[in-house]
């Protein structure tokens, strides 16, 4: 690997001007449809590893945990130099994990690329995760290409023949391009998938080799030949006449686009700010001597350098000692080092040009999402992913002398990976770490333990509720301590739409109301409220109805702080709320400033908004998963068994020859387990994945239960709560 | 039967012999101090000079709890409640003494010197002159009240003094700050030009009363508070001379 490497990363420094013919991609997919071993193929065509370990490599899984699970977990960096029609291209390429509860990895692996090869799985098809993933890249304008894989377990395993097999992989052909209809309808026409047009791939990654329509005509090995390779067990002389690396790498240099032709259509869609300013124009066309334009998708830490910030550089060039602002600090940090990536390695450089993906370290500042640049700017639109950490573990360092650093380890995670939550409490010194699921979890909480040498207590995992309301309830008056004040409030619940908006575009009331205010009505928020709204959190909103009250406005801030307060720790068990709209309709303030301080406004707002919130019949959402399974039909009995026992509903099944795939849907807080359940209860022949969909109210038979249960896991009172707690 | 006895401006002896006499005679004698500075007084000193045994609340007590305790005893007992400068000057007292009549307690108020007419007497400007008063509070959140930067234009507009009220534990260099930082941000001079007074420690042996203009007032040293601030309005000819020779103003040009 080192001279071959060492080699390879001349070749990536030569071309990084070269922007027409620079790839930035990503390969994305269902779980276990073969993503990893498509990239290891692709780098061994590359010359970085040998070809005789790819297919078994798994070259970008680095973790050990990854390399023990054979699942990618983190979002991994490759350049490399593909050679193609007499010219070298360089390809930027990021590997992304495809387990459901690393979703936040691929949402912001996508903000980077312009191009993205869809790998799906010839036996299963398109799975609800590609869709995922594939809405995601649509977003974002990224362009796709498809290899479809595991075209011989289609052969081998289904003994489909020659005709019908083509006519299965016409079929996924279709299922993909509707999806791609569905989701882009303005960049369908241009971007259709078409095996004939060539930006269709077939193969099996693992055995090395694939074929594609312009292949077929320059090798002369259609899909009878391969029908006809695979049945002969004969996969490795396929592999010589047609390397899988070839046929999609071709597709990656012809279909996908550069750069410069990407920028000019997804700029608008990731930046919000003026296309005629001169950054704006700078961005838009991948000038290298503009301002620098640079979005963070990834934050590492190299035990050498410190923290790494990865991303991709729209605008400008950087080098090392350049000072760039980081957005929202007004502040600049000066970048130490830059560089490329070659496999597991980063290649320190003198400068990168607009265009490419580079690894920056210095900018200590930098959150992933955060744009740099080296004048003040608008910054890049804030990533959007579609998942909520709703599984949480208590942590607790096992020796005492291990607080400080567990704390500061935690904060890191929570720097590294946005979809965790992190909430310290030093007082008790048992810190909640809340992610994406069960696994999720385990993966950080085994990188506490081993990698950073922090042996602690984990608890079992416990769910996290939300609370709404179910009615309107006021107005509700809330009397300051001192009496001088008083405040009245209504609530209700918030249309789902607007709260779907809220969480999708991560709404917040910032400089420009008029924008919020039309974004919200477009959810179908009327205009009167849209208008007056003045704060949002967790999918609640504030709304001040009330019209010329003197001195409102320098109590609006401890009106909110309230208002948080009571959002963030609702009535029933001091879990969150969600989907919360409250209404200020009247205030009475004393004139004196003294008389209406925190200690009086927040208790007067903070006990209308619980009593109310009572009043307005406060209950449970719990966090519910789809779970997808695919099983040999004469074992459907003991899954349905399986799901009813977890509170499962079937919602769809499907049969195809000996399988059925069954969709349902079931309660976060019942799946714990469930993974070793389903193996025992399938003899481990069930293929599943579950995907987050969501909140819906708890069932009313179960309300009190859970209710209680979490108040008494947090030490509360095991009463349930009545209005006349908080309301005199 | 519920009694309101005002301490007076600054030490234990400020009480009259009224106030005194309640306290001795009362069944239980509570006080609170968080709605005035204490000045020179404790607890202990309260004790020692009165010869009873003193209870202090907390701001809770009264605003959240009097039903079960303070007001509940004045239903059977005598209970006096002590409190800095006039017994009624705090408008928590006023709420204390009505929810006292909802509950069908006799109430009594024994009065004493309050800041409000002892801060024109120290100066030398009349006390009829005055128009609203205000209080400075710090800011919250980034907010800072533009309440009593309002009231000393309105006032001033109509020719009237203002007394600044400031939250306890304040010095006027901080409240002159807050205050200045409204006047740049309306982009007006109201404050600039006036003619300030600053008192600290009224009522102590060794007051401190300074007239001037806000950028001198800023940095004179007034010592330890409580301290309260006039911003002055129209001049009667004896106030000028008052402020000149009690206030060590500096030459005030006619008319302001």
């Amino acid at each position: 690997m080192a001279t071959r490497g060492k080699k390879a990363a001349e070749r990536v420094k030569l071309l990084m001007d070269k922007t027409e013919r620079i790839r930035n991609i990503g390969i994305i997919a269902h779980i276990d449809h073969g993503k990893t071993t498509l990239t290891d193929n692709l780098l061994a065509g590359a010359g970085i590893i040998s070809k005789e370990l790819a297919g078994e490599q798994l070259f970008t899984d680095f973790y050990y945990l990854e390399q023990e699970r054979g699942i990618t977990i983190f979002a991994a960096n490759v350049s490399m130099v593909y050679h193609h029609k007499d010219e070298d291209y360089l390809i930027n390429l990021i590997d992304t994990p495809g387990h459901v509860d690393f979703g936040g990895d691929v949402t912001r692996a996508l903000r980077a690329v312009d191009g993205a090869v869809v790998v799906v799985d010839a036996v299963e098809g398109a799975m609800p995760q590609t869709e995922t993933v594939l809405r995601q890249a649509m977003k974002e304008n990224v362009k796709p290409v498809l290899f479809i894989n595991k075209v011989d377990r289609m052969i081998n395993e289904l003994r489909v023949d020659a005709r019908e097999m083509q006519t299965r992989l016409a079929r996924i052909i279709d299922k993909v391009n509707k999806l791609i209809q569905g989701m882009n309808k303005e960049k369908y026409k241009e971007w259709k998938l078409d095996a004939a047009k060539g930006n269709v791939a077939f193969g099996s990654a693992l055995y090395n080799w694939a074929i594609s329509v312009p292949t077929m005509q320059s090798t002369g090995i259609g899909f009878k030949e391969v029908y006809e390779y695979c049945t002969a067990g004969n996969m490795k002389e396929l592999a010589e006449k047609c390397p899988a690396y070839v046929a999609v790498l071709d597709m990656v240099t012809e279909h996908l686009p550069n750069p410069l032709d990407a920028q000019k259509y997804r700029l608008p869609v990731i930046w919000h700010g003026d296309i005629n300013s001169k950054i704006g124009q700078s961005m838009i066309n991948c000038d290298p001597n503009g301002e620098v334009a640079f979005m963070v998708t990834s934050i590492s830490v190299d035990p050498h350098a410190g923290e790494v910030a990865t991303g991709r550089l729209f605008s400008g060039s950087i080098e090392k000692g350049k000072e760039l602002f980081v957005s929202g600090l007004y502040k600049k940090n000066r970048v130490q080092q830059v560089s490329i990536y070659m496999g597991q390695e980063r290649v320190e450089v003198e400068r990168v040009p607009a265009g490419n993906i580079a690894a920056l370290v210095g900018v200590k500042d930098a959150i992933v999402g955060s744009t740099l640049s080296s004048v003040e700017m608008v910054p890049f639109e804030s990533i959007k992913h579609y998942s909520e950490p709703v599984v949480t573990v208590a942590v607790e360092a096992k020796s005492t002398k291990d607080l400080p650093r567990l704390i500061e380890v935690l904060r890191k995670i929570a720097k590294e990976d946005p979809m965790v939550r992190v909430e310290i409490n030093e007082e008790t010194g048992e810190h909640l770490v809340s992610g994406m699921g069960e696994l999720h979890l385990e993966i950080i909480t085994n990188r506490i333990n081993h990698d950073e040498n922090i042996p602690i207590i984990v608890s079992p995992p416990i769910v996290v509720y939300r609370e709404t309301v179910q009615e309107h309830a006021g107005p509700v008056e809330g009397k300051s301590p001192n009496r001088h004040n008083k405040f009245y409030f209504e609530v209700e619940p918030l249309d789902p739409a607007i709260v779907d908006k809220i969480k999708a575009e991560e709404l917040t009331v910032g400089k420009d109301r008029v924008v919020l205010r039309d974004k919200l009505m477009e959810a179908g928020m009327n205009k009167e409220e849209a208008k007056n709204v003045v704060d949002i959190i967790e999918g609640n909103v504030l709304i001040d109805m009330t019209k010329g009250i003197q001195y409102l406005r320098e109590t609006m801030e401890l009106i909110q702080e309230g208002f948080r307060d009571v959002m963030t720790k609702g009535p029933l068990a001091r879990e969150k709320c969600r989907g919360v709209k409250v209404k200020l309709v009247d205030v009475k303030l004393h004139e004196d400033s003294i008389h209406r301080g925190p200690a009086q406004v927040i208790p007067a707002v903070r006990n209308a908004l619980l009593g109310a919130m009572l009043l307005a019949k406060a209950t449970f959402l719990e966090p519910m998963v789809e779970v997808f399974i695919s099983i040999p039909q004469n074992l459907f009995g003991n899954v349905t068994r399986e799901l009813q026992s977890r509170r499962g509903q079937i919602l769809d099944m499907q049969t195809e020859g000996e399988m059925i795939s069954v969709r349902a849907e079931a309660p976060v807080a019942e799946m714990f387990g469930f993974a070793g359940d389903i193996r025992s209860a399938t003899e481990g022949r069930a293929l599943w994945s579950t995907e987050f969909v969501g909140f819906k109210p708890i069932p009313q038979a179960l309300f009190v239960e859970k209710v209680l249960e979490v108040r008494k896991r947090k030490g509360l009172k095991p009463e349930m709560p009545k209005p006349g707690d908080f309301l005199s | 039967m519920l009694t309101f006895v005002g301490l007076g401006l600054y030490d234990p002896k400020d009480i009259t012999l009224k106030g005194l006499e309640a306290v001795r005679t009362a069944d239980v004698v509570y006080a609170e101090f968080y709605t005035s500075p204490t000045g020179a007084r404790t607890i202990a000193n309260l004790e020692a000079t009165y010869g009873r045994r003193i209870l202090p609340l907390e701001r809770e007590d009264l605003e959240e709890r009097a039903e079960d305790g303070i007001l509940r005893q004045a239903k059977s007992k005598n209970v006096v409640l002590l409190s800095g400068g006039d017994a009624m000057i705090a408008t928590t007292h006023v709420d204390l003494r009505l929810r006292a009549m909802d509950m069908g307690i006799k109430t009594r108020i024994v009065h004493a010197s309050s800041i409000s007419t002892a801060a024109a007497g120290l100066c030398g400007l009349q006390s009829y002159k005055f128009g609203k008063s205000a209080t400075v509070s710090p800011p919250y959140g980034g907010v800072i009240s533009s309440v009593p930067y309002d009231t000393v234009r309105d006032n001033r507009a109509r020719g009237l003094h203002t007394l600044l009220y400031l939250d306890i534990g304040m010095r006027i260099a901080y409240a002159l700050e807050l205050l200045e930082s409204v006047e740049r941000e309306r982009g007006e001079e109201v404050l600039k030009h006036s003619l300030m007074v600053g008192i600290a420690r009224a009522g102590s042996d060794s007051p401190v009363v300074k007239a001037d203009y806000m950028a001198e007032l800023k940095r004179y040293d007034f010592g330890d508070p409580p301290h309260v601030l006039i911003v002055t309005g129209e001049l009667h000819f004896m106030e000028r001379d008052a402020l000149r020779k009690i206030a060590k103003a500096p030459v005030i040009p006619a008319g302001r």
